[in-house]
């Protein structure tokens, strides 16, 4: 890594502290959301007894799948050998490590009882439960991407990069396959069981994690004055593109199969056709706006070398992943279950009807509380420690390329 | 699919002991749900497995406009009775049509008190067990409020207590945040009583309910499950749930 130069960013007086400190308000924001559904109890959300993962869920599943996705370009450089990567490298395990605190802060103070999370949950495990698992997948997984950081940023530890690279990238899969899995032993709820939820989840923190990464990457430059060239800029681009491809493709295999079983027709067609709400979420959200409008633009021979517009496409993939996994959550929940297939079904307690929910703000300002804390460990991080390279510019990027390795 | 659904848990069990032994060498302060269980059989005297409550429902007997055991039900565990969104009911009556010939049923439905119960599985502290007779409930000591249960289970039986709690029954203790279901009145079992709404079925209701042990061959349940058919809901699922209905197939 002799030719690229990592510098902690300048502080540039107030915007930067202006950043930390809106991101700051924004936590707030969140931790009195959490303590407010602490004190006077989930009744204050839009859950209830059908729809019992809400918002937050929404957003900690996101970033959790986006923080395993983030640490892909890091793995593209140490694992597949790929030197132009590498100097992206420290960035993707920091923004990793980052969504995975955000996330799992957001899962944590959503539960009915978050104070029993160090009482409780962290002495006594069932393991036969995912949940349980992914505490040692999560846990496990930040030690390592640290761990990883460590060798790559301490010269001494240089050697050790590619190994740790390799435990970290197969560390990830784990990770993804555990969050799909929450879903896919699901198996009484007819949209989850599927044993393609997680490799569907896979492919989607490939595609979330690099659109996060690629707009804090840009970003951070920009603000800081530093250039990224067009080699890696293209590059990255192109990896979204495929990522998002291959999502589509994902989620076509899955609801194809999913016809197949007679018995999941019925909320297939729900899901598709005429499920109101959650039917444009899918078809507007999730399919237009999170994947066919980025990958026209980032085809587009004008618009995909514009970095306005590949940072819209970004963008979108973003929002196309929240309402997806809004989608994924709210509406496997909000159909209902079918105890006597063939029956109608009608009781006190909603059985047979399919579920409303109307979410609180205060299950949206923990969510958002969440994604800020993930983006100001990030911006505290690159300012800190050396984490970004001085320069991503054609010529520093190329001699660096050349050098191979 | 039953086969299916063992053999998945089979996996997952395995995976999960693969992955206790390499995540986590020497962290095992861990109390599984099933040694806790054991533990408490150990201090109630009998063995694992011995006993299995369970009920069968007459739906011939059960009518369509009688909530005799629902409303015993909130009674004996202080429940509001309230059927909003966000109320906790441990036992609902279900309406069912069926589609093709118009024939409709009334039947209760509460927690199956399964014998590969979802809701223990995907438990993450063993908050959610099952005792050595059977019975399926919660430790509300040890319950975090992840509701994971409540997403696994097939019967839509758990409940999660959103509103805040007063006037409990000492007996049954229940805890805003915390989970909860239908746990066949084992407060009165380990009195030698039965569940309240069987009692409530059988004195002013239609007395559609038949409980006791499914594992002593000579209970009076046992001998009609062996000479009539009966149906466990979503048998697919392979939950062999100790609840069964007869009249509806
Ligand atoms: S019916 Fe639901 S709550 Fe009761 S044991 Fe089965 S899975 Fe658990
Ligand atoms: S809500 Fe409570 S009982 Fe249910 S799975 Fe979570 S910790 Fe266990």
């Amino acid at each position: 890594m002799s030719s690229v130069v990592f510098r902690e960013i300048e502080s540039r007086g107030k915007g930067y502290y202006g950043i930390l400190a809106a991101l700051g308000v924004v936590i707030l924001a969140g931790l009195a959301a959490a303590y407010n559904m602490e004190t006077r109890g989930h009744i204050i959300t839009g859950m209830n007894q059908q729809i019992v993962w809400g918002l937050p869920h929404v957003f900690a599943v996101f970033m959790i799948v986006a923080a395993s996705g983030a640490l892909n370009v890091a793995s593209i450089g140490s694992v597949f050998g790929k030197s132009m990567y590498k100097p992206l490298a420290p960035l993707s395990g920091l923004l990793a490590i980052a969504l995975l605190v955000g996330g799992l802060t957001v899962l944590m103070l959503d539960l009915g009882r978050p104070d029993r999370i160090v009482t409780v949950a962290m002495t006594h495990f069932n393991f036969s439960s995912i949940f349980a698992l992914n505490v040692f997948l999560y846990t496990g997984f930040m030690t390592i991407v640290a761990i990883y950081l460590w060798t790559m940023m301490e010269r001494r530890m240089n050697p050790f990069t590619k190994a740790a690279g390799v435990a970290a990238f197969i560390w990830r899969l784990l990770l993804t396959t555990g969050t799909g899995s929450i879903f896919g032993f699901l198996v009484a709820r007819q949209l989850y069981d599927s044993a393609l939820l997680a490799p569907t989840f896979i492919v989607m923190s490939f595609a979330y994690g690099l659109a996060i990464f690629i707009l804090v990457l840009m970003a951070a430059y920009n603000w800081t004055g530093r250039e990224i060239g067009d080699v890696i800029m293209m590059r990255l681009k192109k990896l979204l593109a495929i990522f998002i491809a291959a999502m589509l493709y994902f989620v076509a295999v899955y609801h194809v199969t999913n016809i197949y079983y007679a018995e999941r027709r019925a909320v297939e067609a729900w899901l598709l056709l005429h499920g109101g709400i959650q039917t444009e979420l899918f078809w507007i959200g999730q399919i237009l706006v999170g994947s066919i409008l980025p990958l026209v633009i980032l085809f587009h021979p004008k618009w995909g070398k514009s970095r306005a517009m590949i940072a819209s496409a970004c963008g979108l993939v973003i929002v196309g992943g929240l309402i997806q996994m809004y989608v994924t959550i709210i509406g496997g929940q909000a159909y209902p279950l079918v105890l006597f297939p063939g029956m109608k079904e009608s009781s006190t307690f909603y059985d047979g009807v399919v579920h409303p929910y109307y979410p609180s703000g205060y299950e949206l300002f923990l969510g958002l509380g969440g994604v800020a804390i993930a983006l100001f460990i990030v911006a505290v991080g690159i300012k800190v420690l050396r984490f970004l390279p001085e320069s991503l510019e054609d010529h520093v990027v190329r001699a660096h390329h050349g050098e191979g390795h | 699919m039953s086969e299916v659904n063992k053999e998945r848990r089979q996996l997952l069990g395995a995976g999960a002991a693969v992955a206790s032994l390499v995540v986590a060498p020497g962290v095992f302060l861990v109390t599984a749900g099933k040694g806790r269980a054991d533990e408490e059989a150990g201090e109630a005297g009998p063995q694992w497995g011995k006993v299995r409550w369970g009920m069968l429902v007459d739906t011939a007997k059960c009518s369509s406009g009688c909530t005799q055991c629902v409303s015993a039900c909130d009674k004996e565990n202080h429940l509001s009775g309230e059927t909003l969104p966000t109320s906790s009911q441990w036992i609902r009556k279900m309406e069912l049509t069926d589609r093709e010939t118009g024939k409709s049923y009334s039947l209760p439905m509460m927690c199956q008190h399964c014998d590969n119960a979802p809701c223990v599985d995907v438990c993450p502290t063993g908050a959610s067990f099952k005792r050595w007779d059977g019975i399926v409930s919660v430790d509300r000591h040890l319950c975090i409020g992840c509701r994971y249960c409540l997403m696994a289970c097939p019967y839509k039986a758990r409940s999660f207590v959103h509103h805040p709690v007063t006037d409990q029954n000492p007996d049954v203790p229940r805890g805003q945040g915390c989970a909860e279901s239908c746990d066949f009145c084992k407060h009165r079992i380990d009195e030698g009583q039965i569940p309240a709404c069987v009692e409530a079925c059988g004195s002013t209701g239609g007395g559609a309910l038949l409980f006791g042990d499914l594992n002593d061959p000579k209970s009076e349940i046992s001998q009609r499950v062996a000479t009539i058919a009966t149906l466990q809901v979503r048998a697919d699922l392979g939950t062999e749930p100790a609840v069964r209905y007869e009249g509806i197939l």
